[in-house]
């Protein structure tokens, strides 16, 4: 074996991926979204697929060069393209609530319900 | 992010949990047990166990690369992306590796989720094109005579390969067999050494 290139750690033990699977939190709620819908039977997983392959084919002809390349981009967008689809939630339904959601003063995690006065 | 939407991914992805959580389609307790599953418990030593498994078993390595998903489910493990699980062996003239070109299919139920390098665009599109010098960055490094057979994934098949069995292992039991096991060795990008 020669010196392993940067493209990725030493061989992970097989309990693990030895890295992160997520390196933001909405990665993690895109993925669950998806799976717990898939599991619910709100689509089948061909049709995520085929949207997910379309958003990424998209993506990578607009970039040849690969640079900027967000793999839980392309999979919530694929999310939000058959969600669309099916009717269940609209894109214009999407943005206006991450709108509200974008107007909530910086730091301030909080939900609707609390409105962040402090004393 | 994207010049399509000035919004960000992070609250493009809370809307839309809001939406479903409001509509029903979604519980968010259910769905934090499906990240917890796939972030702790589901992952590469399913792969190990069911080559360890192979290893010391003809009649099931038979059936592995027979059938994949069939027998994979019989050590218990299926879920999504487990569907056409098809298993490869490398030989010594013979090394398969595995990528998904088109949107980085993975059986997760073997392998857990993928590897950030897995869906980078330069190794989807270079270890089709230039396998052996891919391979060999990567830290493995195969004889000229060694055939290498990219195995690409389509919307039916998900590639598992089955490593060799290292040499000087003949006396270990499938346990100690297990932990030799890497993830990189099941993707194809690295051998099983002692």
């Amino acid at each position: 074996m020669t010196a392993p290139l940067e493209i990725d750690g030493p061989a992970a033990p097989p309990r693990s991926n030895g890295e992160l699977l997520f390196t933001e939190p909405w990665q993690s709620r895109a993925f669950g979204m998806v799976v717990t819908l898939y599991e619910a039977g709100a689509f089948e997983w061909a049709a995520f697929q085929s949207a997910l392959i379309a958003r990424i084919g998209e993506w990578e002809r607009a970039h040849p060069d690969g640079c900027g390349y967000n793999y839980y981009e392309h999979w919530l967008g694929a999310l939000e393209d058959v969600l669309a689809a099916s009717g269940a939630v609209t894109p214009e339904e999407v943005a206006e609530r991450a709108a509200q959601l974008a107007q909530r003063p910086p730091g301030h995690d909080h939900r609707d319900d609390e409105h962040g006065h402090t004393h | 992010m994207t010049s399509q939407d000035q919004l960000t991914a992070a609250q493009r992805t809370e809307a839309l949990e809001q939406l479903l959580t409001e509509r029903g389609l979604v519980d968010p307790k259910v769905m934090d047990g499906f990240i917890e599953t796939y972030e702790t418990k589901v992952g590469p030593l399913n792969g190990a166990k069911v080559v360890a498994r192979a290893w010391v078993d003809p009649e099931y390595k038979q059936r592995l690369l027979q059938d994949g998903t069939a027998a994979i489910k019989e050590l218990g493990f299926g879920g999504p992306q487990g569907e056409h699980i098809v298993v490869v062996e490398n030989t010594p003239t013979v090394h398969n590796v595995t990528v998904c070109t088109l949107c980085s299919c993975y059986p997760w139920p073997v392998l857990g989720l993928p590897p950030s390098w897995y869906k980078d665009p330069a190794y989807r599109a270079r270890i089709v094109r230039e396998p052996r010098t891919v391979l060999a960055e990567m830290g493995l490094e195969l004889d000229d005579d060694v055939e290498i057979i990219v195995r690409d994934s389509s919307s039916e098949v998900r590639w598992m390969v089955l490593p060799e069995r290292p040499a000087g292992t003949e006396d270990f039991t499938e346990e100690e067999l297990i932990p030799l096991i890497t993830r990189d060795a099941l993707v194809g990008v690295a051998k099983v050494t002692l």
